[in-house]
């Protein structure tokens, strides 16, 4: 077997420690990340909800200002909002590179996306029934948690696999600069010193992280689906 | 005293491209206990009508009370409290997927302040009430559509309401279950004193429970009185087209348009519509004309309905008998509305 993979994937084989510090890297990234995201994405999501036009705590300032930025940093490319945030990156991080230095982009480079991912997933929440709940005298606290949040969880799980994916995506590009990880893995020996089996491995070890998140979303969903 | 007073409600719905008067300066008192219906077609403004009483919508102008307390000036919170009180239930039933029953019927008592062996017991004696206690684990989109309706109403029974609005509650369910709807709804009536307020586009609806009607149409008001004088004596079309929707008397002129072999005269008979009007008046009557002026009434269509109490509707009959002329005014001094629709002698 040993050998078998030293003659299949040499490169690779030559260097198992970097590339479990690279997936290491990877994991943490998207973990860190990816729950700051999730956080910071559904309260903008809710926010964006709940002021919109007719909702619960219905605020035009609000709900403009958010739209606007929300799609300003959607429209700036990923691999341009590297550079841009750079020093607010190190403002909090203290850094603007590495595994640290890639937080702060991979956060502003998300939740605006996963915070409409939310807004279109809880306006799948039927209308009927906020309008149920507020006959019946909840407050709009109580309509997000109990109403929009727990009715909405099927296709916020929906939204949080897609996201997460995407995140992925996203940190193997913030290898690029830099940020250590799967991607900075793949570009450091597969593309700049034509290690192809690097660049295969790399591949195949992002496909099964996707995979398994998708399963594990679909699981949630599935749970969660009365 | 009113229990639900809607002064001079109006509400606009201006979009982009258009406006819509949706209620056009409605005033309705609707009283402590009664059960008061609103019909009207589609796009007539009921539901925004109604939806102004616990201002889910905020009319353009008017003042809505309830209970003597003015809605329409209340802080957002107190307004709350005040929904409590105001049950609301829905054609769609607006019931959480993802709660089972027990905690859909929970959902408006948790953070009240109530023990959670409190909300239990309360939970479990609603489900008796709507007879759904072995469902209580089940999920909505395991129960039927009558199912469904019944959760949605211990639900809003839950805070023991004063008044329930019931937004076109029965017309996603089939006529057996929509009976055993209106059954319960006026066993709430009865039984706890509960106000009810109807919507409906179904003239059946409001005969079989309600005792005050008002009639919608354009976004207005355009009749509105006890169930039984609207009927008998309905002053505007629509009101009238109402009532032919469930009467079966006006077939007949479909039948004398196709020139049916039923309709068809012999000589010396004659095709007569007779309308009961005054609550005084029933079917007896008709023996008694037959005895008294030796007339025969060969009765085609009959539609008699027993509203609050007094036989309405009437009969579509063809009458033969020398003296049906004689017959025919003793009928209109009894107070029945008495109609040649076809005569043998002139046709
Ligand atoms: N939110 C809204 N925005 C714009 N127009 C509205 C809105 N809600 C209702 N309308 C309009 O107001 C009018 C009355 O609507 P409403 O829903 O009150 O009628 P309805 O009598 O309940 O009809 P239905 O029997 O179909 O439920 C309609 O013309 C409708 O299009
Ligand atoms: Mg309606």
């Amino acid at each position: 077997m040993q050998q078998f993979l030293e003659n299949l994937i040499p490169n690779v084989m030559s260097k198992p420690d970097e590339l479990l510090e690279a997936i290491i890297d990877t994991l943490i990234m998207v973990g860190i990340a990816g729950a700051i995201s999730f956080v910071l994405g559904l309260i903008f999501g809710i926010i964006i909800t709940v002021t919109k036009r007719g909702g619960v705590l219905e605020n035009k300032i609000i709900y403009n200002i958010l739209d606007k930025a929300i799609n300003i940093f959607r429209a700036v490319p990923f691999i341009i909002l590297l550079t841009w945030v750079l020093p607010i990156s190190r403002a909090i991080v203290g850094s603007g590179i590495g595994v640290s230095g890639a937080m702060v982009p991979l956060v502003f480079g998300v939740v605006p996306f996963f915070a409409r991912q939310i807004e279109s997933a809880l306006a799948e929440v039927s209308s009927g029934v906020i309008e149920a709940a507020q006959a019946m005298g909840l407050s709009p606290l109580a309509i997000i948690f109990k109403v929009y949040l727990k009715e909405g969880i099927p296709t916020i799980a929906r939204a949080t696999t897609l996201t997460a994916i995407n995140l992925i995506g996203l940190t193997a590009m913030a290898g690029a600069v830099g940020a250590g990880g799967l991607g900075d893995f793949a570009i450091r020996y597969g593309h700049n010193r034509f290690q192809e089996d690097v660049t295969w491995v790399t591949v195949i070890i992002i496909v099964v992280i996707v995979t398994i998140v998708q399963l594990i979303g679909d699981l949630a969903v599935k749970k969660n689906t009365h | 005293m009113a229990q639900i007073k809607l002064e001079k409600i109006s509400k606009t719905f201006r979009t982009k491209r258009h406006t819509v008067e949706a209620v056009k300066d409605v005033s309705l008192e609707i009283d402590k206990g009664e059960i008061y219906g609103i019909i009207g077609f589609s796009g007539a403004g009921k539901s925004t009508l109604v939806r102004c009483i616990n201002l889910l919508e905020r009319p353009t102008a008017g003042e809505v009370y309830f209970d003597d307390i003015k809605l329409t000036s209340l802080s957002a919170s107190s307004l709350r409290r005040q929904r409590k009180k105001i049950g609301m239930i829905f054609q769609q039933f607006n019931l959480l997927s993802s709660r089972t029953v027990e905690k859909n019927i929970s959902l408006p008592l948790e953070g009240g302040g109530r023990s959670r062996a409190e909300i239990d017991k309360k939970v479990s004696e609603l489900l008796e009430y709507v007879g759904l206690s072995d469902k209580a684990k089940a999920y909505p989109s395991q129960l039927s559509g009558g199912q469904k309706q019944r959760v949605a109403i211990a639900r809003a029974l839950a805070n023991d309401p004063e008044v329930l609005l019931c937004d076109e509650a029965t017309s996603a369910l089939d006529p057996q279950t929509t009976k055993s709807i209106l059954n319960l709804l006026v066993k709430l009536n009865r039984e706890l004193g509960i106000t009810i307020v109807v919507i409906t586009h179904e003239m059946a609806v409001i005969k079989k429970i309600c005792s005050r009607v008002a009639v919608m149409e354009h976004g207005e008001v355009v009749e509105e009185g006890d169930v039984f004088s609207v009927f008998a004596d309905p002053k505007q079309q629509i009101t009238r087209d109402f009532i032919n929707t469930t009467s079966n008397l006006s077939e007949v002129y479909e039948l004398i348009e196709q020139n049916s072999p039923v309709v068809q005269l012999k000589s010396g008979e004659k095709l007569v519509k007779l309308q009961y009007l005054k609550a005084e008046v029933s079917e007896p009557l008709i023996s008694a004309v037959t005895q008294k002026f030796g007339v025969i009434f060969n009765i085609l269509f009959s539609d008699v309905e027993i509203i609050n109490g007094c036989p309405l509707g009437g009969t579509v009959s063809i009458l033969s008998g020398e003296n049906s002329d004689e017959a025919i005014e003793y009928l209109k001094e009894k107070g029945i509305h008495a109609k040649v629709i076809k005569d043998a002698a002139i046709s």
